[in-house]
């Protein structure tokens, strides 16, 4: 056991336990109304929407997960960069409008703004449930990265007592989250942060210092690693795969439902239009961390001794806790393992949020208890979750991890066929809401089937076309599948004369 | 009977989507950046360019950012 970095490790998670708890106190408002306690009021300025739209996007699981991408197979792992590049330019415009129109109509979720603008409760439902069933895997995954720092502090990681000190991590983002509401990560993100972003600093310096510069570094990596394959015959090599994945998950990142619920919690349209500025700063923090894969696969952890049993229990995802207990004295190793934990405790509660307000707008309110107050929308969201988390809790502690991992990519998959409806709803609503719906399902119903053919492992998928093969993210090409149908859809569906004409909106409800 | 738009209202001309594009492209470019040379305090090509387009990517969107707000004024 690592008594230093323990101490220093549960220190730190007390002090954000404290914030957490305090927050509800911190621009306080009437949480037992759904948009206090959902959506923080809306009133976040520039910096408190700038923390939190970085802490909600880039997630304990990145952290761990982009390094093991690049660790184990290389450059392909840096499409986490063009992805986080193309995700503010290609949004910029798209989401102030929802912004605009979600506050005019008091809209919490993106299925609430579906439901107005087609006049499609039934398009309204599939969107919801699409953002509740893409969350929950990735709430679970949030655990896997504090289950893997627990584990390299030297806490048991096998039997019961190795799921202890998860399940007491859990209760108190459980806790907080339901008293204070979207605030508790709002005002935590803030310090998640500044121990990121030391941690991060710190090791671009320390690490090429101690091996001898980023020539040394780069110079072990096999050339094999250090480019994609390129095109060759009849194949695109890994440029197909490379770039219709940065696109999907450009795309994808801001349909998720806690993404939206942050974004919605912004004070302005021109707040979310000066956080896009800013925003970018993310991604050359994600550049370094991706870099971190390398790091550590330069130093070559996986080989030495002391770290054998690790890498066999999380395989490359120890390649970041790794680097830090390789390098770093007790001390600092307890300050970047926090970072971890608590960047996995930011976005876990703003996807419960999220996930509960789904539910309790698009479901509850829609389906069970059209008459409720709002004291009893909010306190049924609080309810939610709570039942979320411990899902997610459930989930890992019975469930191999491997399965959580797996649910998470067909949940991007998922997500990825509302944009349709969403992105072309923003600006027009020439698309018929039965349209969109048959494209859904046809997106869904493909991209499900292309990830089946991969035993649901890998979401890169190979077309063969004209004697072609194209790898490809079988979320974009489910994506094309979806857009197309839509199309045709609306087409049939005008000619016949049986689209619907409601539209709850107004032109100028779109801008600020 | 339509409300007039705010007068803050920010619109995107060809100007604002053409700095959007800009740093899309450069991302997307990948047979022009996949290469090792030149290399840059021993970070191959690859690497250091895709790196640089993230503070860059930060420029462009601030430029429409400011280039949007002037139009709204005329």
């Amino acid at each position: 056991m690592n008594i230093t970095a323990s101490v220093i490790f549960v220190g730190l998670f007390v002090l954000i336990a404290f914030l957490g708890f305090a927050a509800s106190r911190w621009r306080s408002g009437d949480l037992s109304q759904l948009h206090e306690w959902g959506l923080g009021g809306r009133r976040f300025g520039t910096w408190i929407s700038w923390f939190l739209i970085g802490g909600d996007l880039y997630t304990a699981y990145t952290f761990i997960a982009v390094p093991a991408l690049v660790f184990s197979v290389g450059a392909f792992g840096f499409f986490a960069i063009p992805f986080t590049v193309l995700a503010y330019p290609l949004t910029f415009s798209l989401l102030p409008r929802l912004w605009a129109v979600s506050q005019r109509h008091n809209f919490i979720t993106a299925s609430d703004f579906v439901r107005s603008r087609f006049d499609s409760p039934g398009l309204a439902l599939v969107i919801a449930v699409t953002g509740i069933v893409a969350t929950m895997p990735y709430i679970a995954l949030q655990l896997v990265g504090i289950q893997v720092v627990i584990g390299a502090l030297g806490f048991p990681n096998h039997g019961w007592t190795a799921d202890l000190p998860l399940t007491i991590a859990f209760i108190v983002l459980a806790v907080f989250t339901y008293t204070s509401g979207l605030r508790a990560p709002a005002v935590i993100a803030v310090v998640k942060d500044l121990l990121v972003y030391v941690t991060v600093i710190a090791v671009m310096i320390v690490v090429p210092m101690k091996m001898g510069g980023m020539h040394a570094i780069f110079a072990a990596i096999p050339q094999s690693k250090l480019l994609l394959t390129p095109p060759d015959g009849n194949s695109f090599g890994q440029y197909s795969s490379f770039i219709t994945l940065a696109l999907g998950s450009a795309f994808a990142v801001m349909l998720y439902p806690h993404a939206l619920t942050a974004l919605l919690s912004a004070r302005s349209s021109d707040t979310l239009r000066r956080n896009w500025i800013f925003l970018p700063a993310y991604s050359l923090m994600l550049g370094f961390i991706a870099l971190m894969g390398y790091f550590a696969y330069s130093a070559g952890l996986d080989k030495l001794p002391e770290f054998k049993s690790y890498f066999a229990d999380y395989h490359a995802q120890f390649a970041v806790p790794g680097l830090l207990l390789h390098f770093f004295p007790p001390w600092f190793v307890g300050i970047g393992f926090a970072a971890v934990a608590i960047g996995a405790l930011v976005p876990a509660a703003i996807m419960s949020i999220a996930a509960a307000n789904l539910f309790t707008r698009n479901i509850y309110r829609e389906y069970i208890n059209p008459d409720c107050t709002d004291a009893q929308e909010s306190g049924m969201a609080k309810l939610i979750s709570l039942l979320v988390k411990f899902g997610a809790l459930l989930f890992i502690v019975l469930i191999p991890q491997q399965y959580a991992i797996n649910l998470q990519l067909l949940g991007g998959i998922l997500i990825l066929q509302i944009l349709p409806s969403i992105a072309t709803g923003l600006y027009t609503r020439w698309f018929d809401g039965k349209a969109l719906l048959l494209g859904w399902s046809a997106g869904v119903a493909y991209g499900a089937w292309m990830v089946s053919t991969l035993s649901f492992k890998a979401s890169v998928y190979t077309l063969h076309i004209f004697g072609h093969d194209i790898a490809g993210y079988a979320g974009f090409y489910a994506l094309l599948l979806n857009l197309a149908v839509a199309v045709a859809a609306t087409v049939v569906i005008r000619a016949a004369g049986l689209d619907s004409k409601g539209d709850g909106t107004l032109a100028a409800d779109y801008v600020s | 009977m339509k409300p007039q738009p705010p007068a803050c209202a920010r619109k995107l001309g060809p100007l604002q989507v053409a700095l959007l594009a800009v740093p899309c492209i450069a991302v997307l470019v990948v047979p022009f950046y996949n290469r090792i040379d030149p290399v840059l305090f021993g970070i191959p090509f690859l690497y250091w360019w895709l790196g640089l387009w993230a503070p860059l990517s930060s420029l462009f969107i601030a430029l429409a950012y400011k280039t949007s707000a002037q139009s709204s004024l005329q």
